[in-house]
């Protein structure tokens, strides 16, 4: 069975095209395939999913070569000449400098630019270390249960109970001398529960499942029955989920900064601290902010379009 | 031994030695507490001997499975209880420690189950698994598990095992699966095996070869083997002694060729009578048991069978049949106030 599949697997657009029509007259096809490999079958043609990597694959290359693609320093203060603070404060479109200029006289197209790699290095650790968290207290929970689970579950559910922007506020708010890095902590913090219930979940089911009990009739030990056989089996949720996770942090991460509780040295454009100055100029100069919101927008849409066709894709229910 | 065990073993077909597995008056108890109490096993008593084949038959939710899992430990624990003895090689495995338990499971107990796809890591490749086993309890070396693990999915017969050894289950056929399955509990050459139900979710050849290839096993290397199943084909096959199961309680239990010869119980009958054949005339009706399990009444109101029974008499509903040596047959144990004519069954001859 695996030679029938193995063509279309690295066939192109077309081929795939063909199969998804092949598909729908034999359902035979399906049977003996690996969950992943009808998840991915099932995304290789679903539009959703398709649109939602574009957006992915073109900011993730923004971000790496945004120096090169910026077309100025996005920190050199190249208009400040035209900036009037009294009547124009903040220079317009003209040749070079398509978007114009913030306050301080900086291209706003290369800050937008450059203000990418900050919203994807956020996202992405802020991600990560939820990721990490929700993993470890998940692992423990479901994996040794008992008091140890009642234990974790409760601090869990408890932080899941306080509203998590507003807990991310609080969190951000202890520093001082607030840095990129107390907002990704701040986020990593606030999914740390989320990922920890959602993985205990699923490890709790992977506990009844027939092929961890067949490896408990051969003596596995509990390590390997956790590592081995309940956590890879456990992770499908997950992975959905912390695609869906990278979306909210670069929201809540905008939030932070827009709040002023972000990373105060503006020389390093961010997209929601340039929301958050754009706030003084918004009636009469709204570009400012509309330009950093709709980029945060987009970005965000493209994670949650791909979280969610992974989510049905994964799901067994939805499997045709 | 005491008088009431003495006359629970009637004589095996082959096991004249000392049994390996003794199980006595198992008893498996969910729910309690708040929720409504349910026995799924009720008392149940037998023995396996190296060498033979013991099978558990019976249909559907008549407590097999939990049978088994109770004899490997592996019962839940919260949300039931199990009392009476499983004594293994002379060892009480109720009350034995989780690692001391850990350490048996695999190494001389093992067991296979039901569905093959689910029973295996879906994530893992065939080797690591049965590797697994290996090196867990005969601290072998990765390399040299990973050799004896080829020779043995050679030998439950997968084809090509080098390759398949880095293949993940879905990539193999339900035969195949169950036969990596089957390596796997072998790995270790246990002492014991038990079977729940192997091929059930197989189809017929592929059935038939599972099942030789567990036949060879007990009479190459003498390992003990619990059959489990409801279909009384793979008993005719395979099995010197059967215990008929309903209702979590043992009502018939005789050699394979007495039972099937003269089955003395109404619902021995009954299964026998279900079995389509090919010497019958074409449009001869099957004759199923009727009714079904949930028409039970409870073992202490009479015989749970009764409500389904053909033969049956006032005192089935009054009292409660004890398990006792057949009279007319004096080869079997029967529970039953009403048991078929040893004579009405000629026509019901080895399957
Ligand atoms: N964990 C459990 N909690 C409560 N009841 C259970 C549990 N497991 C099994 N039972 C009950 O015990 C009875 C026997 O179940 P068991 O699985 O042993 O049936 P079985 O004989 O193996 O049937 P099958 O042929 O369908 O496998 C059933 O009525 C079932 O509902
Ligand atoms: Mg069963």
């Amino acid at each position: 069975m695996s030679e029938n599949t193995s063509g279309s697997r690295w066939g192109d657009k077309k081929k795939a095209k063909i199969d998804s029509l092949a598909k729908s007259t034999s359902k035979k096809d399906d049977e003996g395939v690996s969950l992943l490999q009808s998840a991915w079958r099932r995304l290789r043609t679903d539009v959703v999913f398709l649109i939602g990597a574009t957006i992915i694959v073109l900011f993730i290359l923004l971000a790496i070569f945004a120096p090169w693609i910026a077309p100025h320093d996005p920190s050199a203060q190249l208009l400040l000449d035209q900036v009037r603070p009294q009547t124009n404060p903040v220079p317009g479109p003209q040749e070079g400098f398509p978007l114009g200029a913030d306050p301080a006289g900086r291209d706003l197209l290369s800050r937008l630019i450059v203000g990418s790699q900050q919203t994807l290095i956020v996202g992405v650790f802020a991600t990560l270390g939820g990721l990490l968290g929700g993993l470890t207290l998940g692992t423990l929970a479901g994996g040794i249960g008992g008091w140890v689970d009642s234990a974790i579950m409760r601090v869990v559910d408890v932080m899941l109970s306080i509203p998590s922007l507003l807990m991310a506020f609080s969190i951000a708010a202890v520093f001082a001398n607030p840095t990129q890095w107390t907002v990704i902590l701040a986020i990593a913090i606030i999914q740390v529960p989320i990922f920890a219930r959602l993985l205990r979940g699923s490890m709790l089911a992977q506990r009844h499942s027939d092929h961890v009990l067949a490896a408990r009739s051969l003596g596995v030990k509990p390590a390997p029955i956790v590592f081995r056989h309940m956590l890879p089996n456990s992770l499908g949720p997950v992975i959905v989920q912390a695609t869906l996770v990278l979306a909210t942090s670069i929201i809540d991460a905008a939030a932070l900064s827009f709040l002023g509780l972000g990373n105060p040295d503006d020389r390093q454009p961010e997209w929601g601290q340039m929301l958050g100055k754009a706030q003084d100029y918004f009636n009469t100069y709204p570009h400012l902010a509309f330009y950093p919101a709709i980029c945060i927008i987009i970005v965000a849409l493209g994670f949650t379009l791909m979280g969610e066709s992974l989510r049905e894709a994964l799901d067994p229910k939805s499997r045709r | 031994m005491t008088t009431t065990t003495s006359h629970a073993s009637p004589p095996a077909a082959s096991g004249s030695n000392q049994p390996l597995l003794e199980v006595e008056d198992l008893r498996v108890t969910f729910g309690g507490r708040k929720g409504p109490q349910f026995t799924a096993v009720d008392g149940i008593s037998f023995s396996v001997a190296p060498g033979q084949t013991v099978g558990l038959v019976g249909e559907s939710g008549c407590g097999k499975s939990v049978t088994s899992l109770a004899i490997m430990n592996l019962l839940p624990g919260r949300g039931n209880k199990v009392t009476g003895s499983v004594r293994f090689d002379g060892k009480e495995l109720l009350t034995l420690g989780d690692a001391a338990m850990r350490d048996l499971r695999g190494a001389d107990l093992a067991m296979i189950f039901q569905d093959p796809l689910s029973s295996l890591n879906p994530v893992v490749p065939l080797g690591v698994q049965v590797s697994e086993v290996l090196q867990r309890h005969r601290r072998m070396k990765k390399p040299a598990a990973n050799k004896r693990s080829e020779e043995l999915l050679g030998k439950v017969g997968i084809p090509d095992p080098t390759r398949r050894l880095n293949e993940y289950p879905h990539q193999l056929s339900g035969g195949m699966r169950q036969r990596a399955l089957i390596a796997m509990a072998l790995a270790c050459e246990p002492r014991m095996l038990i079977a729940d139900e192997p091929t059930t979710a197989l189809d017929v050849t592929i059935q038939a070869q599972i099942l030789a290839l567990l036949k060879e096993l007990v009479e190459e290397s003498g390992t003990a083997l619990m059959m489990i199943t409801h279909d009384l084909g793979v008993v005719a096959g395979l099995c010197d002694e059967v215990n008929v199961l309903y209702g979590g309680r043992i009502v018939e239990r005789a050699a394979r060729h007495e039972l099937f010869a003269t089955p003395r119980h109404p619902y021995t009958g009954g299964l026998l009578a279900s079995i389509p054949r090919l010497d019958l005339p074409r449009g001869g009706r099957l004759n199923p048991v009727k009714g079904s399990v949930a028409d039970n009444i409870p073992w202490d109101e009479g015989c749970a069978f009764a409500p389904r029974c053909n033969s049956v008499i006032d005192v089935c509903t009054q009292k409660s049949p004890d398990l006792a040596p057949d009279e007319a047959t004096s080869d079997r144990l029967l529970r039953c106030h009403n048991p078929l004519t040893t004579d009405a069954s000629d026509s019901t001859q080895e399957a």
